[in-house]
């Protein structure tokens, strides 16, 4: 039976540099896929390219690319990855001119775009076009003019047309992380677009492997104490199959562990609902996945299904919401606790001396109650150590650098024994809300090009 | 005899917008008998108590022996609004298995956890 392999290389932008390398030089791979984007990126890339034209991708990838083309070339692999942010082109073309600078002529780079809505978003409400916020129903037009990055999520189709174009690296912007796996399944497999559980099968292998290492032993907790070479961990690989079956695997001779519970933990991993999974190509069903021990580091996939698409993309805003920071310092025994909860009443009432404002103060004592809060109960008398983690929020830029300049004075003008201020006054960020909404999938228009060096 | 869920179930916790959620998995097909019995809606949302400011959802996944919990309000806005340390709530999973779980004798025999 024919199988297709594709290997999971990034799960985030900043993940492990030498896992896609090792995907391509450890063990025999069809395709590589790389996820670079959170949602708050496109904000931060939207900023890197207003500064300079030349900028708003990951540029990690071009490193990458640069690295292990000649491991692609000689061995036929393809990659599909969603790096090129904000400037796909920019993206495209810095690989290009990779693949020249190493003497590669005929290397196919498909680019694709689409997902960009920034400049449209007037005209969309111009033309009645409702968009609401999904989660609060706030409309649009009440942030439109601080937004900074809009962009939709796209799937297979235009991924399925690049690599049938003869793509071998393909770089798009907001593709959904499932559809950089479900694209070879349908290209080699000839599957169709409306057999809603071909499309479902290969939705669900794009979840499993979409945060990388954390579906091979990362982030376990199942047995974690027991998951062996962590340091050397293998990143995930699906071994797909014609009939709608797959295996999740690794590269022989790499660390960490792929059984049933470790796949299990990542299937649920930012799961809502989970008879409706809904991303642009299909609505899959978690609750028919029916999983197999395989074998060692091998755990098989079938019975999957799925249901038709719905008429929308999501789109996802991140618009300018205001400013904040946090900073921290340490007590020391005895008394640490009770020394982090007398500076945090100190510091709070020279903020409110001062007369700044903000919308949130956040107290935090780590060590105490920053993971479980009160579930986590009264901390030891003689706990060694505390850190105290104090935040603000507000739409004040100049209140918030105020407090940054607040911390450090609490060295010497609060409870002794305290440390852990080497770094200097906190740093200030804008914040970047995330506004996620729905809009009619007529409305965008996806466009595949091929260039080639 | 009562029994911290973490003996009968592994965990794994993220984000979505302000909303955590929680998928809860039992080692054992008798588990999750327990798990649906005992780790209802109401059960976490008092557990949780004032770390959840909305609802909790629960889905079932039989066919994976889980459950699926998304605690609304539970990240300080979630994303970049939130100032928490788990503005991710990468540690609800945790914090959900401490919860206390009843179960027969029977049950803790077959799970090995008898006294």
């Amino acid at each position: 039976m024919k199988k297709v392999r594709v290997a999971s290389g990034q799960g985030f932008w900043g993940d492990l540099l030498s896992a896609p390398v090792d995907q391509v030089r450890k063990g025999p791979i069809d395709y590589l896929m790389l996820d670079y984007l959170a949602e708050v990126t496109m904000s931060i890339m939207q900023k890197q390219h207003a500064r300079n034209p030349e900028a708003g991708f990951a540029r990690d990838f071009v490193s990458l690319v640069a690295e292990i083309l000649p491991d692609l070339v000689e061995k036929n692999i393809k990659i599909l990855s969603n790096a090129g942010g904000v400037n796909v082109e920019g993206c495209a073309e810095a690989i290009r001119k990779v693949a020249e600078d190493a003497g590669r002529k005929g290397v196919k780079i498909g680019v694709v775009t689409g997902d960009d809505i920034l400049d449209r978003l007037p005209s969309f409400l111009e033309q009645g076009i409702e968009i609401n916020n999904m989660d609060t129903g706030e409309p649009l037009a009440e942030i439109l003019d601080r937004v900074q990055a809009a962009n939709v999520y796209l799937g297979a189709r235009p991924l399925v047309e690049a690599l049938d174009k003869g793509a071998q690296i393909i770089v798009g912007g907001r593709l959904t992380d499932t559809g950089l796996t479900l694209a070879p399944m349908m290209h080699e497999f000839g599957w169709s677009f409306d057999n809603w559980d071909q499309v479902a099968t290969g939705t669900i292998a794009g979840h499993i492997i979409e945060c990388g290492g954390q579906c091979s032993g990362g982030n376990c907790q199942y047995d974690w104490q027991n998951i062996p070479d962590l340091d050397d961990i293998g990143f995930p690989i699906i071994e797909a199959y014609e009939n709608g079956e797959f295996v999740v695997t690794k590269h022989e001779g790499t660390g960490g562990r792929i059984n049933i519970p470790s796949v299990k933990e990542q299937l649920l991993y930012e799961m809502g609902d989970p008879h409706e999974y809904i991303t642009p190509d299909v609505v899959a069903d978690f609750t028919t996945i029916q999983l197999a021990d395989d074998g060692v580091d091998r755990v098989r996939v079938s019975g999957i299904g799925g249901k038709e698409n719905t008429d929308f993309y999501k789109v996802s805003i991140a618009y300018s919401d205001g400013w904040k920071s946090v900073g921290t310092l340490v007590y020391s025994y005895p008394d640490a606790y009770e020394k982090a909860k007398a500076a945090d009443k100190i510091l709070r009432k020279r903020l409110d001396a001062l007369g700044l404002e903000f919308d949130v103060i956040l107290t935090e004592f780590v060590g105490v109650n920053a993971a479980h809060g009160h579930l986590a109960g009264d901390p030891p008398k003689d706990i060694p150590e505390v850190q105290l983690r104090i935040g603000v929020r507000g739409k004040n830029r100049d209140h918030v650098t105020r407090f940054t300049k607040e911390i450090a004075p609490l060295i010497l003008t609060g409870p002794p024994a305290v440390t852990g201020f080497a770094g200097g006054r906190p740093k200030v960020e804008e914040i970047m809300a995330y506004f996620p909404a729905l809009i009619p999938k007529n409305l965008i228009e996806t466009k595949v090009e091929i260039i080639e060096s | 005899m009562k029994v911290e869920l973490t003996k009968i179930a592994h965990a794994r916790s993220g984000d979505k917008g302000d909303t955590a959620n929680v998928g809860v998995i039992a080692f054992a097909k008798e588990g999750y008998d327990v798990l649906v019995r005992e780790v209802t809606q109401e059960k976490v949302k008092s557990h949780f108590g004032d770390l959840v400011k909305g609802d909790v959802e629960r889905f079932e996944l039989p066919n994976l022996g889980a459950l699926n919990f998304l605690l609304h309000g539970a990240l300080g806005g979630g994303g970049t609004l939130s100032l928490m340390t788990d503005a991710q709530g990468k540690t609800f999973s945790t914090a959900l298995l401490r919860m206390q779980v009843e179960i027969s004798d029977e049950e803790a025999g077959k799970l090995g956890l008898s006294e």
